[in-house]
């Protein structure tokens, strides 16, 4: 199987994965979704009416203008096709086109900073902030790792490697946002140095706004990072330890190149295929894990408005950010296996 | 995998320092689990959520032991039963209890607060008194019941705040020896008869009623002295005695943890051996679904799961196992897929055995060492998942659980008021039971990969 080959074929389950991913979203919601639209026209039906007080007084009784206004409701149902039952394939298949489309409608609650309620500029305010927060958070995380965990894999069973191994282990099996309120307890209540809530309270037109948006993120950005590290140091000495025991290091070794050469330049090259795949997956993955912990920090990020949408049911922006998670996760997914295939031939060659 | 026999992994993992740790931690929270089903009673945590269950107890309190620390001791919360209930008759019909209790605090207490459930005839009068350390008896207050010709029971809540029993202290104000106006009725029951300072002793609160016409019966009576700390664990905002949902939260997180993995790890390996055993089109297909799986969103979707179909914490164990097999499944195939190609995986199917019990007879017992890690790592996840979910408020509200205690944690910025006492010991919990079989598994996983050991 050639590279092209084997891209195409992934990409096509890719793409299988997201329309399936979208298929089952509007499934879990469209019951509640359809309500929400009905009441919408009927609504609208009724504003029109209250701003036209003719329509109103031109009925003699206020059963005919009843019925009137019940004519009105369904025909516009049965032009924009909600007469149909939300779960047939007509308005599924509608539904979907237009998310595939990027049309995600109109938000039900929320609002964008600006007062914009269409879900396409929410979004597009809400995702930089979340790769502003979560990629920094990412990049730090993996650049600490990668050299603390060649530096454990150069000395086994060192005191370096213990307390690597030992806080990977520890700081895995905490859950970041507790590590948040710990940090917030202790930086914001006991030590008043950070705010407890990462939200900016000045206005996002203001020239300060972006130092203060630096100052609001510099508490989560410590937690994530501290928790973060100790995983991928571990991770990367597992690869390194492997990679180390094969015997074209042994042959180096045997050729009097020294030991930090060989891990920095031959064994960290050759472990480089998995720890790409790995920072691809995380990068992307941050940014649905970060549902919980921009909760915590109160960060006005993606995951954030995730929660806020899950709280008062805002579905289409629950269905427009599942969609948007579900494509960042799948592209990273994507360029993992596209860098994995690069570096390493095997994969190419159908193995 | 050189290690087969069961015993041989034993005696290996007998030999792991981190695994013995990890049994160890292990062995204590499910002690912990058995005690809290035994000996606390079930309402507890049925009653989690009812605040009408938790009136009596303080809001946001810290838990008792840190007098122990303090050099100026915090008064404690105190939840007083009756003593020494006696019925007399001599003339008029008598029945008293008394409270006594030791105080020894460097402050006042906040309030205090007389319940009781009484059963009468006519119409009583209720006395109370209180006998402090120095000798000096205060009278509080008597009133009298409404007056009834049928047996009735009686329920009434008597406060620090009411305005006759600060009517009787000012008219005993002689007995003090500064001015008192400026100080309500606790601070003076509580106070020094020189100065405004607190008395340190034996305290015994008398109740009284009397009744011309028959015996009276108390059904239920407490004294409450309000404090700052309470419990072991203290209190949270909406007056609930914190340990209490901790302790609950412990069988629950062991069972949602352990189900998840168990049953994520049975399905997955099934699935994974099965397609490896079978290759060819069933292999391509059921690993493209596995694809399918494993590229969903997790937690988004058991948002979406947890709000439109439920939050029970039965079908939330099944929603996590939707999601974490996954990963098991992709391990398994390709452990199958070297196993059967040995030569007795073989010879059994020229044999003419069948394939289930090929599989379950020759396949899957060779990966034992493997299942079993895999089911000790993958109860943290589980656990951090839940409690996750929780955390956002999307847990079962019927069981109080770790993540639920910290969501409403949360919701009252315990973190910004620094509630210490609310945000610690939950999230302790989750990271050592979380710890305890990443211990377990990581012991385990030594003793297959043995690569990892040098």
């Amino acid at each position: 199987m050639s590279l092209k080959r084997y891209l195409a074929t992934r990409a096509a389950t890719m793409f299988g994965v997201l329309m399936i991913t979208l298929l089952l979203t509007i499934l879990l919601v469209g019951s509640n979704m359809d309500i929400i639209l009905k009441q919408g026209v009927m609504f609208q039906v009724r504003a029109e009416i209250i701003e036209n007080p003719s329509i109103a007084e031109s009925f003699a009784s206020p059963e005919e203008f009843e019925i009137f206004v019940q004519n009105e409701i369904d025909e516009r149902i049965k032009i924009l096709g909600l007469d149909k039952p939300w779960y047939s394939p007509e308005r599924v298949g509608l539904t979907m086109y237009k998310i595939l489309i990027l049309d995600f409608g109109n938000a039900t609650f929320l609002t964008s900073d600006s007062g914009s309620s269409n879900v396409g500029d929410i979004l597009l305010e809400k995702i930089p902030r979340t790769i502003l927060l979560f990629t920094t958070a990412t990049i730090i995380i993996s650049i600490i790792g990668i050299f603390l965990g060649a530096a454990s894999s150069n000395k086994i069973g060192s005191i370096t490697d213990r307390i690597t191994s030992t806080f990977a282990i520890v700081s895995s099996s905490f859950p970041v946002w507790w590590i948040g309120m710990l940090m917030i307890f202790l930086f914001a209540f006991v030590y008043q140095i950070f705010p407890a809530r990462a939200t900016p309270t000045i206005d996002s037109s203001d020239p300060g706004y972006i130092f203060s948006l630096l100052y609001h993120m510099t508490l989560p950005l410590i937690t994530i990072s501290l928790i973060g590290f100790g995983s991928w140091a571990y991770l990367v000495r597992n690869f390194m330890v492997g990679i180390l025991q094969e015997d074209y290091i042994t042959a180096k070794k045997i050729m009097g190149i020294s030991k930090k050469k060989i891990i920095y330049k031959h064994a960290l090259k050759n472990a480089a295929p998995p720890i790409v795949t790995v920072l691809a997956l995380s990068l992307s993955g941050s940014l649905g894990g970060a549902i919980i912990t921009e909760a915590v920090f109160d960060w006005p990020g993606m995951g954030r408005l995730y929660f806020d949408a899950i709280g008062v049911m805002d579905l289409p922006i629950i269905i427009g950010s599942t969609y948007i998670l579900t494509v960042l996760f799948l592209v990273s997914i994507f360029i993992a296996d596209l860098l994995y295939g690069y570096f390493d031939p095997r994969v190419r060659k159908g193995n | 995998m050189s290690l087969n026999s069961s015993v041989d992994i034993k005696n290996e993992f007998m030999r792991s320092k981190i695994g013995i740790t990890g049994i160890f931690i292990l062995l204590t929270l499910i002690v912990v689990s058995i005690f809290t089903i035994i000996t606390i009673p079930s309402e507890t945590f049925q009653d989690w959520n009812n605040p009408e269950k938790w009136v009596s107890y303080p809001k946001t309190s810290v838990p008792n032991w840190i007098n122990m620390f303090m050099f100026e001791k915090i008064p404690e919360h105190k939840i007083l039963e009756p003593e020494n209930i006696t019925d007399r008759h001599d003339g008029i019909f008598v029945t008293s209890q008394q409270f006594r209790f030791n105080y020894e605090f460097n402050d006042f207490p906040s309030d205090f607060m007389y319940k009781f459930n009484l059963e009468y005839i006519g119409s009583p009068l209720v006395e109370i008194n209180v006998i402090r350390p120095d000798g000096l008896m205060l009278e509080l207050l008597q009133t009298s019941l409404p007056h009834t010709k049928e047996l009735t029971v009686y329920e009434q809540r008597i406060f620090s705040s009411d305005s006759l029993i600060r009517k009787n202290l000012t008219m005993q104000s002689q007995l003090y020896e500064f001015e008192i106006n400026k100080l309500n009725s606790t601070d003076l029951i509580f106070s020094n008869k020189i100065e405004r300072e607190v008395l340190n002793g034996d305290y015994v609160f008398m109740i009284n009623v009397y009744d011309l016409e028959s015996q009276n019966k108390f059904l239920d009576s407490q004294l409450i002295i309000g404090g700052k700390a309470f419990g072991a664990m203290g209190t949270d905002e909406l007056r609930r005695d914190l340990a209490i949902g901790l302790l609950w939260g412990t069988p629950l997180a062991l069972f949602i943890g352990i189900s998840v993995s168990i049953g994520s790890v049975v399905v997955g390996l099934v699935y994974g051996v099965y397609s490896g055993y079978k290759g060819k089109k069933t292999d391509e297909v059921m690993m493209r679904f596995n694809d399918v799986i494993y590229a969903l969103p997790a937690l988004p979707f058991l948002i979406i799961l947890a709000v439109t179909i439920s939050n029970s914490i039965f079908l939330m164990i099944g929603f996590l196992m939707i999601f974490s097999w996954v990963g098991i499944a992709k391990v398994s195939r390709s452990m199958s897929l070297q196993i059967k190609t040995r030569q007795y995986v073989e010879a059994a199917k020229i044999m003419g055995q069948k394939d289930s019990k090929i599989i379950f007879r020759h396949i899957i017992p060779q990966m034992l060492p493997y299942v079993f890690a895999s089911v000790a790592i993958s109860v943290p996840a589980a656990i951090t998942t839940e409690a996750g979910l929780s955390f956002l408020g999307l847990g079962d509200p019927s069981f109080p659980t770790w993540g639920q205690i910290l969501h409403d944690a949360n919701t009252y910025g315990a973190a910004a008021q620094g509630f210490w006492w609310w945000i610690i010991p939950p999230g302790l919990l989750i990271a050592v039971t979380g710890l305890a079989f990443v211990f377990i598994g990581n012991a385990l996983d030594t003793i297959v990969n043995p690569k990892l050991k040098r």
